[in-house]
């Protein structure tokens, strides 16, 4: 089974792009005060917008900042929301879904109506209200998307248990006299796992989008700390100038999310159980 | 299809009310109080004026108090006062909306006629070059920060090529031009908002109607169809699409929060005079009434997308009405 999954997980194209990307970004991310060959926080007036050359590979700021060291920071920032944010997520609609799934009734509905009620309102408006209101800082900005966005799982996961909830295993460990915690994190909980890992893996793209669009309105990462999105603000001055200071950040943004949603997709393709059944 | 019309109207209720909470809640328990912008800038104001001020608005009862206070007043579709300009919120919604529904109208009709096409094609093209073109396209559809991308264009189009204008919706002397002059100057306005709201949804739909095309054109009739001597473009466009294509309706009623919520960010970029600025803008100054009243009419919005969107779907196909 684990090599059958190792060996579809190797053929898979999106999977093994998207992984290698993603694994590469942790690698700069992990080193990135190795690699930097400036400081994050280095100013040089006397260099102010420099375009790319050897000295500096993407180029400086408006401050003389070196754009390379300060992208590979924004790595640290980009992928620490993304994670927490979808922990927090996975989290509460893993939880939600499978007690609204296995306990039905009127938990059920209540749980169901508000996800219902979350997914009327345009998430982001939410999440800028509250960013505004508490201090726009990562910290903040990561819980916030987190809780925003655990909606789309909930009804996921609640659908998931509902279809185990009929099958033999689950009607013989009930027959059993098994307590319904044993069956709930032992023989439910292992089940649902692919579909989460899928969801889970999509969404940290997304999350990564929405801190770079928090941080493009000035709302999320604040200065002097590099998050790509902040980057393209602080760029978007000097376009005419130094266009490398709205290219590298938005190619980041882009290459960073296209890794997740590879992966993602292919994830998806190597984990549906009716695919297997094909290949097998 | 009368009684779950009215099923789900009765649905309806509890979620507007939920709606309703979650904004009173969210806005109640974010740090500081509505009066503060007017107390924080004053040096000389005294405890006792603070508190004044706040039984003024009564924001020292409890908040279940002012919560059916709220909700009294908006039942007459009074979302109170601008804090900016002392101008009804609901008046400065309603100037507002037209352009909103314009830009979100337009970009549902341009995702419907480019990404049926394009879904449709890839579907019966299967694993062809033009197929894994729009696969690559939809990839970085979904992963594009469009606000970026929304800037790129904005420099090409507006700036180097000078073809488009880069913000508002009309020319300053839109008021001098003719109608068809004002109908140029009002497409070239809106083609970047409308490309750029509508982009992600792009990606998105035509990945769908790809795959729901690629499950209806297995099955049998579709084999009979074409057996029978039928020509391809009948077969696809009669046969398949119309069944392929009917779920589509669901997934653009799902779309509806993104797109609004979308605006938030574009309307801003781009200047343009819809909800989402006027929703920025009111965070921003922290005025209460407007945001509430934005974050609960985008809410309702949303929700009658979707109720539309469902009633559609039932009343189109037969199939699901009765279970």
């Amino acid at each position: 089974m684990i090599k059958r999954a190792f060996n579809a997980l190797k053929e898979n194209r999106l999977v093994f792009y998207g992984l290698t990307v993603i694994a590469v970004l942790f690698l700069l991310a992990l080193l990135s005060q190795v690699l930097s060959p400036y400081g994050t926080f280095e100013q040089n007036l006397g260099s102010r917008l420099n375009p790319p050359s050897l000295k500096h590979l993407l180029g400086t700021d408006d401050l003389g900042r070196d754009v390379f060291s300060r992208m590979l920071y924004g790595i640290r920032i980009s992928l620490s929301v993304g994670f927490v944010a979808v922990g927090i997520s996975v989290l509460i609609g893993t939880l939600l879904g499978m007690i609204s799934g296995f306990f039905g009734g009127k938990i059920d509905t209540v749980i169901m109506r508000l996800v219902d009620i979350m997914l009327c309102f345009p998430s982001f408006f939410l999440i800028l209200i509250v960013i505004a209101f508490l201090e726009p800082n990562i910290y903040n900005v990561m819980v916030v998307i987190g809780l925003t966005s655990w909606p789309g799982l909930t009804r996921l996961v609640r659908a998931e248990v509902l279809s185990l909830k009929e099958r033999e295993f689950i009607q013989a460990a009930r027959l059993l006299g098994i307590s319904n915690f044993r069956i709930f994190f032992i023989h439910l909980l292992p089940n649902v796992v692919s579909p989460i890992l899928v969801a889970a893996t999509l969404g940290v793209g997304d999350a990564i989008l929405t801190e770079s669009g928090l941080s493009f309105l000035g709302l999320g990462v604040q200065p002097p700390v590099p998050s790509w999105g902040q980057m393209l603000t602080a760029g978007k001055e000097y376009i005419y100038v130094a266009w490398w200071l709205s290219l590298f950040p938005g190619l980041a943004i882009l290459f960073t999310v296209l890794a997740f949603n590879l992966l993602g997709e292919g994830l998806r393709d190597i984990l549906d159980p009716r695919l297997l059944k094909r290949k097998t | 299809m009368l009684g779950y019309t009215l099923k789900r109207l009765i649905h309806f209720i509890p979620v507007v009310i939920g709606i309703t909470v979650i904004t009173f809640l969210v806005m109640h328990l974010s740090p500081g109080k509505p009066t503060d912008a007017v107390t924080d800038m004053n040096a000389k104001i005294t405890q006792e004026a603070k508190l004044r001020l706040a039984a003024l608005y009564g924001l020292d009862r409890p908040w279940y108090v002012q919560y059916f206070n709220w909700i009294k007043r908006l039942s007459a579709l009074d979302f109170g006062n601008s804090f900016k300009d002392g101008r009804p919120a609901i008046k400065k919604i309603l100037e507002r909306l037209p352009a909103t529904l314009l830009l979100n109208f337009l970009s549902l009709g341009l995702i419907l006629a480019v990404a049926l096409p394009i879904g449709i094609y890839s579907a019966i093209r299967h694993r062809t070059f033009f197929d894994k073109a729009m696969t690559v396209f939809v990839f970085i559809g979904f992963s594009m920060p469009t606000f970026w991308l929304a800037l790129l264009l904005m420099i090409l189009f507006g700036l180097k090529m000078g073809l488009l204008p880069i913000s508002g919706l009309h020319s300053l002397n839109y008021a001098e031009m003719n109608l068809l002059g004002k109908t140029i100057d009002l497409a070239r306005h809106l083609a970047l908002p409308v490309l750029i709201t509508g982009f992600t949804g792009l990606a998105g739909l035509s990945r769908y109607s790809r795959s729901s095309m690629l499950e209806v054109i297995k099955q049998d009739y579709i084999k009979t169809a074409y057996a029978k001597g039928l020509p391809e473009s009948a077969v696809i466009l009669k046969h398949a699409a119309r069944n392929a294509l009917l779920p589509v309706v669901t997934i653009l009623g799902l779309s509806l929060p993104s797109m609004i919520g979308g605006g938030f960010i574009f309307e801003t970029i781009f200047a343009y005079p819809g909800m989402g600025r006027l929703g920025y803008e009111a965070i921003m100054s922290r005025d209460y009434p407007v945001i509430m009243a934005v974050g609960t009419i985008a809410a309702v919005l949303t929700l009658l997308g979707n109720l539309l969107a469902d009633l559609t779907y039932t009343w189109a196909d037969p199939r699901i009405r009765y279970k």
